[in-house]
């Protein structure tokens, strides 16, 4: 009951925050939670480190764009389209990737995502280095106008609602309890009858197809997609974004690209201060926080919950079957 | 090279017997860059028993037994279960046609709770394990089942702590009910009470008995006390090889076993 009034008033306070923010941050923060989320799945719950997350988001960002610049397919449809754009790019790169772990996993995943960068730098549908300009927003449905950011930004917020749930159904479904098994232990799973693989690769796929999402939708928000979006520095943003929210918490990574994205917004004025600021949270979090913002309270919760129980844990710590 | 045919025969004697054996091991050998572990082993388990592998260390042991398990692919010679010849196949599907093991570091999923780790093995067979577009309500049938599984082992009252806070002996216990939660034939058992206080050996050799009832169950052990007390029938490696067979009165009475144990080896 409480968790449904808690995510109302959450709900309530994004509609109005439009305003009394500016529209386009808000979005922007948006477009990052849904692409935190999709990282968090793998890394979080999956045990698997993907450093090429950036071309499932910046080559979204391209499809979805190259489908609004060229045809009059709505704005809803052409973002879905970068997601199961991305989801099958992320099928075929999970198939001959997924059989990797650790840091071999995150090597290849990173070669394949320097390997797309190039392929989006030299062709000519991307635009280069210019990148691609002037997308249009299709009106929604082909019915409504959603050209004012004002009233784009309730369809970003519906985009994003829709995205956390799904997260939120895969982490708690029967199919998230074995995947975070895998990632706990996956000889067991496997001696368990059944195989790690293909369970990864599906939550490889899951996720890329939501960063597709997040990434369309981020070309749909500026009007234009770059290279940028491909780089691989977004793909460590999004590791720090989930690494400072709390890894393989439910809502670290919406805290993580809130505080990222405001932070950059506040500190571009600073230039370069802003990198380094970023460095100093960053390794602040490693050393100090390593539980990540949602992470920390959370156990400072539990440990408050438990102090005013009785310690349980003298009942618990009898040997096994001795009755 | 003299193994390669000392194999042939063996294989003819088994698929003879096949009927009396759940699990039978022919000519099985193990070669690690030019150095054999494992030297033409023949192991048959019977139905319904329970066998243990014992040895000094180093004795090839844990190769033999991760061979039977799948974890190893033998260099040669093959594997049987109830008759189906399973040396080519993967661990996944083996676990599927019964033959589950259990492992020396307590094989659990620390991050999930206790109930949690027994539903993971419960699902293989209930086939939600790619519903990731359903609530965890999907497969709230199953808490009953992991309930009793539980209740069976003894832990029921934590089902709601999470795995990684459990006492050793209860992680053990744990994992024993997420293994019978598949329903196995034949259960492997890797030093069930390897790292154990001597509080948790009792209650885990208890338990192995309990759930040994209507199964076939091999385990390695290092502990002999509970070998003797348990066991049906034990299988001696020594350097590899088969050195002894038979119940533990006949075996302890070996003198090669004897002096294996006691001639030089500190065990």
């Amino acid at each position: 009951m409480i968790r449904l009034l808690l995510i109302a008033v959450a709900v309530a306070l994004l509609a109005i925050a439009p305003f009394h923010f500016y529209s386009v941050t808000l979005m922007t923060i948006m477009c990052f939670v849904i692409f935190a989320c999709s990282f968090n799945l793998l890394l979080g719950y999956s045990g698997l480190l993907c450093f090429g997350h950036a071309m499932f988001f910046g080559g979204a960002a391209y499809v979805t764009g190259y489908i609004l610049k060229s045809t009059p397919i709505s704005i809803e449809l052409a973002i879905l389209a970068g997601g199961v754009f991305s989801g099958l790019l992320g099928l075929l790169i999970g198939l001959l990737t997924i059989r990797r772990q650790g840091i071999q996993f995150a090597m290849i995943t990173l070669a394949f995502s320097q390997f797309l960068y190039f392929i989006f730098l030299q062709s000519s549908f991307t635009g280069g280095e210019d990148g691609m300009q002037a997308i249009p927003r299709n009106a929604l449905f082909g019915l409504f106008d959603v050209s004012q950011n004002l009233t784009y930004y309730y369809v970003v917020l519906a985009f994003t609602l829709v995205s956390v749930f799904v997260y939120y159904r895969v982490v708690h479904s029967p199919y998230g309890e074995i995947l975070k098994a895998v990632r706990d232990n996956q000889p067991r799973v496997e001696s368990l009858g059944f195989d790690p693989e293909r369970i990864k690769l599906l939550a490889f796929v899951i996720s890329a197809a939501m960063a597709g999402v997040a990434g369309g939708m981020k070309a749909t928000v500026y009007q234009f997609a770059t290279l940028t979006d491909a780089s691989w520095p977004i793909s460590a943003e999004v590791i720090l974004m989930t690494l400072l929210g709390g890894l393989g918490t439910l809502l670290g990574p919406i805290f993580g690209a809130g505080i990222i994205i405001w932070l950059n917004d506040y500190l571009a004025g600073f230039g370069e201060w802003a990198l380094i600021s970023q460095g100093v949270i960053l390794l602040i979090v490693i050393v100090f926080f390593r539980r990540g913002f949602v992470g920390e309270l959370s156990a400072l919760a539990t440990y408050i919950a438990n102090r005013r129980k009785p310690d349980p844990k003298a009942a618990a710590s009898n040997p096994a079957g001795a009755q | 090279m003299a193994s390669m045919e000392a194999a042939v025969p063996a294989g003819a004697v088994a698929s003879a017997i096949d009927q009396d054996y759940a699990l039978v091991g022919e000519g099985l050998t193990k070669v690690f860059g030019g150095f054999a572990a494992v030297k033409d082993v023949n192991l048959a388990v019977r139905r319904g028993s329970i066998h243990a592998l014992i040895g000094p260390n180093g004795a090839g042991k844990t190769t033999c037994f991760n061979l039977l398990t799948k974890t190893l692919s033998p260099t040669k010679g093959r594997i049987l279960l109830n008759g189906v010849d399973i040396s080519r196949l993967r661990t996944a599907e083996v676990a599927r046609r019964g033959l589950v093991r259990s492992f020396q570091i307590s094989a659990i999923f620390p991050n999930l709770t206790v109930l949690e780790n027994v539903r993971v093995a419960l699902q293989a067979s209930y086939g939600t394990g790619y519903h990731f577009w359903r609530s965890l309500r999907a497969v709230a049938p199953l808490n009953r089942r992991a309930e009793e599984l539980l209740e069976q082992v003894g832990i029921v009252e934590s089902r709601g702590t999470t795995a990684a806070e459990l006492s050793y002996g209860k992680k053990r216990a744990l994992e024993i009910a997420t293994t019978l939660a598949l329903e196995p034939e034949v259960m492997l058992l890797d030093e069930p009470t390897a790292g154990m206080g001597h509080e948790d050996v009792e209650p885990i050799t208890e338990l192995i008995r309990k759930v040994a009832v209507g199964r076939t169950v091999l385990l390695v052990e290092h502990n002999l006390s509970v070998v003797s007390n348990l066991c049906d029938r034990i299988t001696v490696l020594q350097h590899g090889e088969v050195l002894a067979e038979g119940t533990y009165e006949q075996v302890s009475n070996d003198e090669r076993v004897v002096e294996a144990y006691m001639g030089g080896v500190d065990e």
